[in-house]
């Protein structure tokens, strides 16, 4: 493919209840293989995807959220949590799960940035491409 | 301008699919260009030729297969969101031991990167349904 655009990824639902967040994953995850420029936002219920320790074998569910660590692997390491969001419903960086990725001097460093509300319709404003998801 | 169209919804619980179809025809005739055309989520049941909807209502399936037939229209559906809600060609029906393929004329199983590459090189990508 010759050319490489910005995809942004707008992640809003819940990891479960519907296959929003695992089918948009799966689109992230090939559009890094793709070697496009991905950032992805969480914002709204989508701020539980990146929640640690998620156990979903009660409701017959498989835990998919250990894929978000692949992202690092495909070069996705722009990473924006509603600040809003996760007030709202009582979370803090310490609920998240940490993802990192490599510097080109071989430093690990996060990925997740948690900025406001504000700051989020400047990459959206930005993108070429845009999936609500 | 070139348009891909991405299609999220099922056919018939939502308008998403016939609102899809009208804005394609409708693009087409004014002259525009179509690149591709991306069913994913339930989206994918819009393929289905096992749909079988009153006489007296529109057979939605049938007007994408026509139009793509048409226009000759490269109608793409995703294969991992087709398998997990049923949708088979004759080669996946055969893979997976399943009785029957469904998926109708001019639809093609296919994966995401056609769905990323389609976005690439469109100038814009319109999607319909949640």
């Amino acid at each position: 493919m010759p050319v490489s655009k910005s995809f942004v990824f707008i992640n809003r639902k819940a990891p479960y209840g519907t296959i929003y967040a695992l089918e948009a994953l799966e689109v992230v995850l090939i559009a890094g293989a793709f070697e496009q420029q991905v950032t992805l936002i969480f914002m709204d219920d989508g701020v539980y995807q990146l929640t640690r320790n998620q156990n979903p074998a009660g409701i017959g569910m498989k835990n998919f959220s250990k894929s978000f660590g692949a992202l690092g692997d495909y070069d996705v390491d722009q990473i924006f949590v509603d600040y809003e969001s996760l007030n709202l419903r009582g979370l803090t960086s310490d609920d998240l799960q940490s993802l990192t990725n490599e510097t080109t001097e071989g430093i690990e460093q996060s990925s997740i940035k948690i900025v406001p509300r504000s700051q989020l319709s400047d990459i959206i404003e930005a993108a070429d491409i845009l999936f609500n998801f | 301008m070139k348009f891909t169209i991405q299609v999220n919804t099922g056919p018939y619980t939502h308008q998403a699919s016939d609102t899809a179809y009208q804005f394609t025809r409708s693009a087409l005739k004014a002259g525009h260009s179509i690149h591709r055309i991306f069913f994913y989520h339930d989206g994918v049941n819009n393929s289905s030729m096992f749909s079988t909807p009153p006489r007296d209502d529109r057979n939605i399936q049938h007007l994408w297969s026509a139009l793509a037939e048409q226009h000759s229209l490269d109608m793409v559906v995703c294969v991992a969101a087709a398998q997990r809600r049923g949708i088979l060609d004759q080669k996946e029906a055969e893979r997976h031991g399943k009785p029957a393929a469904n998926i109708g004329p001019n639809f093609t199983l296919s994966g995401l990167g056609q769905l990323i590459e389609a976005a690439v090189v469109s100038d814009r990508l319109l999607v319909f349904g949640d």
